[in-house]
């Protein structure tokens, strides 16, 4: 694997300590503790980079701060050193780690409010929104694939993947459009029949009845989000299936007389599952990317809505934040897919 | 991109390059007629493997029809100048009602403004198709250099090209993308750079994975025992063994990039220019989704589904041709 290589003898010292009494835990334990350095280091660089990268934007911060209300030279002055700017690079480089680590984002530029405030705010609704849509197109990606690649070039199967392949070619935000524009807006003879954009209406109703209420807003990013996602799921479990299929121990189970979906469900699709939810887990910042679109669409106010909104300000601050919570979040899913793959499959452990 | 290509061992290399770079050993002993042969032999050979190629692609039904697509949209890119007034991209001198259903004057029916969406169809073009093309091919080659390099050389180069690919890999592209579009400020070139550094992670590392198995080969022995350098193996035997998976790569990295550029333009991170995306983006400004205008959503939205479509036929025909493994598999 590919670990840095300055988490090695750390991860082999924490190893090395008492009460690890069988070598394959010790294995993943150590395991563990390289990916977790690697995660470490990962999210520094994300830091690092964030900060070089807004330096890069022409144009005087505090002025782009102040979004052109004129100020005497005097204001100007006493806002950059508010801000921080006067100081040399390298002080202004270790401040911003130390307020990033203790989560402090600065000021948004448009809100006048603390960016942690602003995400905590819109956190919640990606989450349902991401969420939901990984559940549904996980199941729906890993059935269908399993199906197209049990049965191997039948019709369900060259549909499936002709299928996945115009919906892997769609842009998520044009599939929204038009899922807007007909199930929406209506058009011709079919009347519009969910909300055009948000959460919730001016009507949002409370207690138990806000829940299905919000369900129909989220039925059409959430669909939107399913169907271009959903293919890349039913790709790789088929192509990961059709390499467990010519295994031997599939012959074997066979031979011992076990019926068709025994050998599918007992055999074949356990060992393909591991693969594919790791690459489902690898691939988040996919859906990630996909949720921005999505929520651009439909206005749903989540993450994805406030990261577009800070580029279309553009509000720095906000773009900053939201790049940084949103890396690191994916980061973090990874490691734990990783970490998770090293410990649930055996061929890999012992590798 | 679509299908998980991990690592294919040995494989690639056969089928493409023929005499690509083995030929050096004899070429230098041999005298000035012999280099001529040899020339000529490896020219015919090329030849050869050429027409082999073709045999194989043009069993791959969906590749012809992708290839023809890609052919029609390329040409009609590249005359629009000529068949076409740019004039008419002008909002001031627009002829047309506001958001007119299709007619016979304008067939894919007008924008808010009056303009002909067929006519922004088509400038469009040529600006999705130059971004896809040229933001493919800047991450092809940083994709390239990174993977050869870091499976070339062993230890801490290896070491640090990898975390630096890792990290790519996993950062979501699209969000890393914007932030780079936003911050160099909206043109054709920044478009480019922001698609083309986020997207080639993926493809460093098959090529990383593929030069490893090539080097792990006898006749890289033989090189090095004959006193070649880093320089000669990685450009000389390196270099012609991966290519194939380079080409495959490109032209799935085209789609990708067509994509995102438009993902962009619609997101706001736009080069400027009327371009397919930016199309979009325009008809959600002025809502032609909640006004019915369907014109205006499905003739940008249907060139960029056929194009991508188009490139990644072709570009598993071109993997299922050049890798033998695959055959069979994947139709």
């Amino acid at each position: 694997m590919t670990a840095p290589l300055d988490t090695e003898p750390a991860a082999a010292t924490a190893a090395a300590g008492p009460a690890m009494e069988r070598s394959a835990h010790r294995g993943v334990l150590r395991y563990a503790l390289t990916k977790l350095g690697g995660a470490l280091l990962s999210i520094g660089m994300v830091i690092v980079a964030t900060f070089f990268l807004f330096r890069l934007i022409p144009g005087d911060p505090a002025i782009a701060y102040t979004r052109n209300v004129p100020l005497s030279p005097d204001q100007l002055d006493l806002l950059r050193r508010q801000m921080g700017l006067d100081k040399p690079l390298m002080q202004q480089f270790l401040d911003f780690v130390l307020r990033t680590l203790r989560l402090d984002f600065g000021t948004s530029y448009e809100y006048r409010r603390p960016v942690l405030d602003l995400i905590g705010e819109r956190l919640g609704p990606t989450l349902v929104l991401v969420g939901t849509g990984l559940v549904i197109s996980v199941s729906l990606g890993l059935w269908q694939g399993t199906r197209a690649a049990w049965k191997h070039g039948s019709r369900f199967d060259r549909m499936s993947t002709g299928v996945s392949l115009v919906l892997w070619s769609v842009p998520t935000f044009w599939l929204g459009l038009l899922l807007l524009m007909v199930f929406a807006a209506g058009i011709g003879p079919i009347p519009g029949i969910f909300p055009t954009r948000g959460m919730e209406g001016v009507d949002a109703p409370d207690g138990l009845a806000y829940i299905p209420h919000v369900a129909l807003h989220l039925t059409l990013p959430c669909l939107t989000l399913v169907a271009v996602v959903y293919a890349q799921y039913l790709l790789v479990m088929r192509s990961s299936l059709l390499d467990e299929i010519g295994q031997d121990y599939v012959t074997t189970a066979r031979a011992k007389g076990l019926r068709d979906d025994q050998v599918r469900r007992r055999h074949a699709v356990p060992n393909a599952l591991l693969p594919t939810i790791t690459l489902v887990f690898i691939n988040i910042g996919f859906v990630v990317g996909g949720a921005v679109s999505v929520e651009t669409v439909y206005s749903w106010p989540g993450l994805g809505l406030l990261f577009y909104e800070a580029i279309k300000g553009p509000d720095f601050a906000v773009m900053q934040g939201t790049f940084i919570v949103v890396c690191t979040a994916v980061i973090i899913m990874n490691t734990l897919a990783d970490v998770a793959y090293r410990v649930l499959d055996p061929r890999v452990r012992s590798a | 991109m679509s299908t998980p290509n991990t690592a294919n061992p040995g494989s690639t290399g056969s089928t493409g390059n023929p005499g690509g770079g083995s030929t050096t050993g004899a070429g230098s002993t041999a005298g000035a007629a012999g280099a001529v042969n040899t020339a000529g032999l490896a020219r015919a050979r090329r030849r050869l493997a050429l027409a082999r190629f073709w045999r194989e692609y043009r069993r791959q039904r969906a590749g012809l029809y992708g290839a023809a697509i890609l052919i029609v949209a390329v040409l009609l890119a590249l005359l629009t100048p000529l068949l076409t007034d740019s004039a008419g991209l002008d909002v001031t001198q627009a002829t047309g009602a506001k958001m007119a259903p299709p007619s016979l004057e304008f067939p894919f029916g007008t924008d808010e403004s009056g303009r002909s969406v067929l006519l922004m169809v088509l400038w469009g073009s040529r600006v999705s198709l130059l971004v896809g093309f040229l933001a493919a091919l800047l991450s092809m080659v940083i994709g390239t250099v990174v993977g050869i390099t870091a499976g070339h050389f062993r230890g801490w180069t290896s070491a640090v090209l990898m975390r630096i690919t890792d990290w790519f890999l996993v950062l979501p592209s699209l969000v890393l993308a914007l932030v780079l579009a936003a911050i160099l400020g909206g043109s054709i070139v920044t478009i480019i750079v922001a698609i083309g550094v986020t997207s080639w992670a993926s493809t460093a590392r098959q090529i990383r994975a593929q030069t490893l198995s090539v080097e792990a080969r006898p006749y890289i022995e033989r090189s090095r025992a004959l006193g070649a350098g880093h320089w000669h193996v990685m450009t000389r035997h390196v270099l012609p063994n991966v290519a194939p998976l380079v080409l495959a790569n490109t032209t799935l990295q085209v789609a990708h990039a067509i994509v995102t550029e438009s993902t962009l333009a619609f997101l706001g991170a736009s080069s400027g220019q009327v371009s397919w995306g930016g199309l979009l983006r325009g008809s959600y400004d002025w809502g032609a989704a909640t006004a019915g205008a369907w014109w205006y959503i499905l003739a940008p939205g249907l060139c960029i589904v056929a194009v991508v479509m188009a490139f990644t036929l072709c570009g598993r025909a071109l993997e299922a041709v050049l890798n033998p493994r695959l055959r069979g598999v994947s139709r």
